[in-house]
C-alpha cells in the first residue's frame, strides 16, 4: 500500500476498534476483580463509539456522531448505578473477587 | 331357515349368568347366585328343546361379519344341526344337573359366586364351539373353554398342586392349540374359507383330492384334538385337573370339554375322509391312548385318579370310532359317556363328601349302607361302562369296535386293542367298586352320611340315563346324523355283529371277575401283584410319563428361560439399555449443571460464545462469502 | 502528519488496553483505561468529532474514570487475589474472543468504498450537531435527561448504608 502521510485509510480505525472491543471482551473474561471487570465493559463501549465515529466521517453523517453522544450518556448512567452496585455488593459480601460472588450457583 | 330360533340365546344365557355372578356375585346372597347360575343352563336347555327341528336342518344364523381380509371373510354364523343339536343337548342338559349338584357340593366354599361365574362362563364358550358354523369362531369356544377350565381346576388356588395343576392344563392345552391354529392357516391358504359348509362344498366338488394337504390339515386339526381331548402325547394334564372341584371335573373332564376334541373331528369329517392316513393316525392313538390309560388306571388309589384316567381311555375309544370313519358311533359313545362319566363322578363327589373330603379308596369301605343312594346310582354306572348288555355304554362301545373290526387289517388289530381295553376298563371300574362300598370301613376318622337331596336328585336322573341312554340311540343313531356326517359303507353280516357283542360282554365279565377275586374276596391281591413289582411300580407311577416330560421339556424349556432370556435378554440387553439411559440421563445432567455453576466468569465465557455464534450467523455470509462488501447509507 | 499523530495515539490506545489487562491493581488498570479514553479523544479530534473528543474528556476521562478511581479508593480494592474458579473462559472464551475478531476484522477489511481520513477533512461544529440535536432528537435528549435522574436515585439508593447499618453502636 503507498501510504502517503496525510492519508489514513478509515479501514485502519476501525480495525482498531475491533481490536479494542476484542481486549475488551478478553478482559471481561479474565479479570478477576469486579471492577475491573466493569473497566473491561467501558472499554468495550469506547470501542463501539470510535466505530461510530468513523462511520459517521465516511459518510458525513452527524447522527453518527449524535449516537456518540447518547452512547456516552448511558455509560455514564450505567457507570453510575454498577458502582453503587459494586459496592452494595462489597458491603453484603465483603470481597470484590468475581469468583466468591455465586450465590446463584445451583 | 325361515323364522330366527334364537340360536343366540343359547350362549348368551350363559354369558349373562356369568356377567352377574362375576361382577356383583360376590355381595349377593347365595340363594340368588344360585337362581342366576341354575337359570342360564336351564334357559340354554329349553331354548336347544324349542330348536330341536331336525326337518329344517341345518339351521343357519348368520350375525354379521366378523373379518374381512381381502377375499377371506369370517362370519358370525351360528348352525345349529343334527350333530351339533346332539352336542348341546348334552352340554346344557348335564350341565344343568351338575349345576344342580353344585349347588349342595359347594354350598360351604367361600367362592361360591366365583364358582358359578366361571361355570356359566365355560357353558357360554363350550355352547359357542358347538353351534360355531367356521373354524374361526369354534377355536373361540376352543380357547375359551380351555380358559374356563384353567379358572376352574385352580380354583382353590391357594393351593399350590391346584394352581399347578391349571397352569399345567392350559399350557399343554395351548401346545394343542397350536397344531390347531397351524391347521386353520392351512386352510385359509388352500381354500380361502373357514365355513364348513363352504369346505365340505368345496370338497365335494372336488372329488379327486386325497391325501397331501389334505394329510396336513387333518393332522394339525387332530394335534389340537389331542391336547384338548387328553389323547397321547398331551393327555398328562387331565390326572392333574382332579385337584378341581369334583362337578368341575365332571362337567368338564368328563362330560363336554374333553370332547371337544371328537367333536370337533366329527364337524370336520369331510376332510379326514379324504386322508386315510390321518384316520389310521386318529384310530392308532385312540386304540394306544385308551389302552394305555386303562393301564395305568388299575393301580392307582385316588378314587378321582381312576375315573380321569378312564376319561382319557373313553377318551380313546371315541378316537378309534372316529379313525374308522365310524363317526357316528364315537358322537354316539360320547354321549352315553357324558352321562355314565358325569355319574360317576358326582356319585364319586357324594362318595367323598360322605368322607369328609378323604380321596383315597384304600381307606374307604363299607359305604354300601351307609350311603345307599350313592351306592345304587354309582352301581349303574359302573355297570354302564363296563357294558354291561343293554345298558348305554353296551352299545356304543360295540358299535365302535364292530366298525373297526370292519375296517380292514389294521381295523381288526385296534379292535382287538379295543376288546383288552374293555376288560381292564371292568376290572379297574369294579375294583374301585369294591373298594369304596364293600368290606370293612377301613377309615376311623370318617363319618360316612348320605348327601343332601341337591346333589342325589342328579345322581338319580344320570343313572337313569346311563342305564336307559343307549335304546335312545341304538340303531337310529347313524341315520339321524348321516346329513351331518354321511353314512358308513361298510357293513358286517348280524351273526358277525352278534358274535362281537357276545366278545365284548365276555371281555367285561372276564375283567369283573377278577376284580371280584382280588377285592372282594381279597383272595388273590398279594399274589398278583408281587410277581411284577416293577410293573406294577411302571404302572402305580403312569409310565413316569410327568418325570420325562419334566427331564426332557421342561426342564432344558427352565434353563434357556434362566441362562438365555434371564442373563442374556433381561439382564444384559434390557438392563443395559436401561443402565444407558440412565447413565445418559445422568451424564447429560453432569454436564449440564456446569453450565449453572454460579461463576460469572464462566457466564461470561458462554456470554461471548453465543455473541460469536449470532455474529457468525447474521455476518458469517456477507462477510465470508462475497468478495467484497458494500455498505451505504441513504443518500451517499 | 495525520498519519502519524494516527499511529501514534493508536499505539497508546492499544497500550493502555494491553495494560488494563496485564495490571494486577485495579488502580492501575484505572489509570491505564484513563489513557485509552484521552486517546480515543483525539483520534476522534482526527476524525473530525471536535465537540466528542471534548465529551468523551470530560465526561468519560474526567467523569466516569475517577468515579472508579473513587470507588477503588472507597472498597480498597486491592491485588487480584488468585481463586478457583472455572476454567470455561479459557475453553470457550477465548476461541470466542477469535471468532469475533476473525469475523468484524474481515468484514472490515472487505469494505468497498472507504476513503482516508485527512487533516483538511470536514470538521462537524457542535452548531451542526445541536442542530440536529434539538430539533430533530430533541425527545431523546429530553429522556437522556431523565434516565441521569434516575440513574442518581437509583446509585444514591444502593450505595447508602442500609439503616440497620446507620444504628451502629459508633
Amino acid at each position: 500500500m503507498h501510504l502517503v502521510s496525510h492519508e489514513v485509510p478509515l479501514v485502519w480505525y476501525l480495525l482498531l476498534s475491533a481490536v479494542l472491543f476484542c481486549l475488551g471482551v478478553v478482559g471481561f473474561l479474565i479479570k478477576r476483580n469486579l471492577i475491573t471487570v466493569f473497566m473491561s465493559i467501558e472499554l468495550m463501549l469506547n470501542a463501539v463509539n470510535l466505530s461510530f465515529v468513523t462511520f459517521a466521517h465516511q459518510w458525513h453523517e452527524v447522527k453518527g456522531q449524535i449516537f456518540v453522544f447518547f452512547v456516552m450518556m448511558v455509560a455514564a448512567a450505567e457507570a453510575a448505578v454498577g458502582l453503587a452496585i459494586i459496592i452494595a455488593v462489597f458491603r453484603a459480601r465483603s470481597t470484590l473477587a468475581v469468583d466468591r460472588i455465586d450465590l446463584m450457583k445451583l | 331357515m325361515n323364522d330366527s330360533l334364537h340360536l343366540w340365546l343359547i350362549p348368551l344365557l350363559p354369558f349373562i349368568g356369568f356377567l352377574l355372578n362375576g361382577l356383583v356375585g360376590r355381595r349377593l346372597p347365595k340363594s340368588v347366585v344360585s337362581a342366576i347360575a341354575l337359570l342360564a343352563p336351564f334357559g340354554s336347555f329349553l331354548v336347544v328343546l324349542l330348536a330341536s327341528r331336525p326337518a329344517s336342518f341345518p339351521h343357519v344364523e348368520n350375525y354379521g361379519t366378523w373379518i374381512t381380509a381381502g377375499s377371506f371373510n369370517v362370519d358370525l354364523t351360528l348352525v345349529l344341526d343334527q350333530l351339533s343339536l346332539i352336542m348341546l343337548l348334552v352340554i346344557t342338559g348335564v350341565g344343568f344337573l351338575i349345576h344342580i349338584y353344585s349347588v349342595g357340593y359347594m354350598h360351604s366354599d367361600e367362592g361360591y359366586w366365583r364358582y358359578f361365574a366361571y361355570l356359566n362362563l365355560f357353558l357360554f364358550f363350550m355352547t359357542t364351539l358347538v353351534l360355531a358354523g367356521n373354524a374361526l369362531l369354534m377355536f373361540v369356544g376352543w380357547e375359551g373353554v380351555g380358559l374356563a377350565s384353567y379358572l376352574l381346576i385352580g380354583f382353590w388356588f391357594q393351593r399350590k398342586s391346584a394352581a399347578d395343576a391349571g397352569k399345567k392344563a392350559f399350557i399343554v392345552n395351548r401346545i394343542g392349540d397350536f397344531g390347531f391354529l397351524i391347521g386353520l392357516f392351512l386352510l385359509i391358504v388352500n381354500f380361502g374359507t373357514l365355513t364348513f359348509s363352504d369346505l365340505a362344498a368345496r370338497l365335494a366338488a372336488n372329488p379327486t383330492m386325497t391325501g397331501g394337504v389334505l394329510t396336513a390339515i387333518a393332522l394339525c386339526l387332530f394335534i389340537g384334538a389331542t391336547g384338548k381331548s387328553a389323547q397321547l402325547p398331551l393327555y398328562v394334564w387331565l390326572p392333574d385337573a382332579m385337584e378341581g372341584p369334583t362337578p368341575v371335573s365332571a362337567l368338564i373332564h368328563a362330560a363336554t370339554m374333553v370332547t371337544a376334541g371328537v367333536y370337533m373331528v366329527a364337524r370336520t369329517h369331510f376332510i379326514f375322509d379324504r386322508s386315510p392316513l390321518a384316520l389310521s393316525v386318529v384310530a392308532i392313538v385312540g386304540a394306544a391312548t385308551a389302552l394305555f390309560a386303562a393301564t395305568i388306571g388299575l393301580v392307582q388309589n385316588d378314587i378321582k385318579r381312576v375315573l380321569a384316567y378312564s376319561t382319557v381311555s373313553q377318551l380313546g375309544y371315541m378316537f378309534l370310532g372316529c379313525g374308522v370313519a365310524a363317526y357316528s358311533a364315537a358322537i354316539f359313545h360320547l354321549m352315553t359317556h357324558a352321562f355314565f362319566k358325569a355319574l360317576l363322578f358326582l356319585a364319586a363327589g357324594s362318595v367323598i363328601h360322605a368322607m369328609g373330603g378323604e380321596q383315597d379308596m384304600r381307606k374307604m369301605g363299607g359305604l354300601r349302607a351307609k350311603t345307599p343312594i350313592t351306592f345304587w346310582t354309582m352301581t349303574m354306572a359302573v355297570l354302564a361302562i363296563s357294558g354291561f348288555p343293554f345298558m348305554s355304554a353296551f352299545f356304543s362301545k360295540d358299535a365302535i369296535l364292530a366298525a373297526a373290526f370292519a375296517s380292514g387289517s389294521l381295523g381288526k388289530i385296534l379292535w382287538f386293542v379295543g376288546l383288552v381295553t374293555a376288560a381292564l376298563t371292568a376290572f379297574y371300574m369294579f375294583r374301585l367298586w369294591y373298594l369304596t362300598f364293600f368290606g370293612e370301613t377301613r377309615s376311623h376318622d370318617a363319618h360316612p352320611h348320605e348327601s343332601p337331596r341337591s346333589m342325589l336328585g342328579p345322581l338319580v336322573v344320570l343313572a337313569v340315563l346311563s342305564v336307559g341312554g343307549g335304546w335312545i340311540g341304538a340303531g337310529r343313531f347313524g341315520a339321524f346324523l348321516s346329513p351331518t356326517l354321511g353314512t358308513r359303507t361298510e357293513e358286517m353280516s348280524g351273526s358277525l355283529e352278534l358274535v362281537m357283542m357276545l366278545l365284548a360282554v365276555a371281555a367285561g365279565a372276564c375283567g369283573w371277575f377278577i376284580a371280584h377275586r382280588m377285592y372282594y374276596q381279597r383272595s388273590a391281591a398279594a399274589q398278583l401283584a408281587a410277581p411284577a413289582p416293577a410293573g406294577h411300580n411302571l404302572l402305580v407311577n403312569k409310565y413316569y410319563v410327568d418325570e420325562f416330560y419334566n427331564f426332557a421339556i421342561i426342564k432344558p424349556l427352565i434353563a434357556v428361560s434362566k441362562y438365555v432370556l434371564e442373563w442374556i435378554v433381561d439382564v444384559a440387553i434390557l438392563g443395559g439399555l436401561a443402565w444407558l439411559l440412565a447413565g445418559i440421563a445422568s451424564f447429560s445432567g453432569a454436564v449440564l449443571q456446569r453450565w449453572q455453576s454460579g461463576n460469572i466468569r464462566s457466564y461470561a465465557a458462554w456470554l461471548a460464545l453465543g455473541a460469536a455464534l449470532l455474529l457468525y450467523f447474521v455476518l458469517a455470509p456477507h462477510v465470508f462469502g462475497a468478495p467484497s462488501l458494500h455498505l451505504g447509507m441513504a443518500g451517499h | 502528519m495525520h498519519l502519524i499523530l494516527f499511529i501514534i495515539f493508536a499505539a497508546l490506545c492499544l497500550t493502555g488496553a494491553v495494560n488494563l489487562l496485564f495490571q494486577k491493581q485495579p488502580i492501575n488498570s484505572a489509570l491505564s483505561l484513563i489513557v485509552v479514553m484521552t486517546s480515543l479523544a483525539v483520534l476522534y479530534l482526527l476524525l473530525g468529532a471536535e465537540f466528542l473528543a471534548a465529551a468523551q474528556v470530560i465526561v468519560y476521562a474526567g467523569a466516569i474514570m475517577v468515579l472508579f478511581t473513587f470507588v477503588v479508593m472507597l472498597l480498597n480494592a486491592g491485588r487480584e487475589e488468585r481463586t478457583l474458579g472455572s476454567s470455561a473462559y479459557r475453553t470457550v472464551g477465548f476461541p470466542a474472543v477469535v471468532a469475533i475478531l476473525a469475523v468484524i476484522a474481515t468484514g472490515f477489511v472487505k469494505l468497498q468504498g472507504f476513503g482516508d481520513a485527512r487533516m483538511d477533512d470536514h470538521i462537524t461544529s457542535t452548531a451542526d450537531l445541536s442542530a440536529v440535536l434539538f430539533t430533530k432528537l430533541l425527545l431523546p435528549f429530553e429522556v437522556t435527561s431523565v434516565l441521569i435522574l434516575v440513574a442518581i436515585l437509583g446509585s444514591v439508593a444502593l450505595a447508602r448504608k442500609s439503616d440497620a447499618e446507620e444504628r451502629e453502636p459508633k
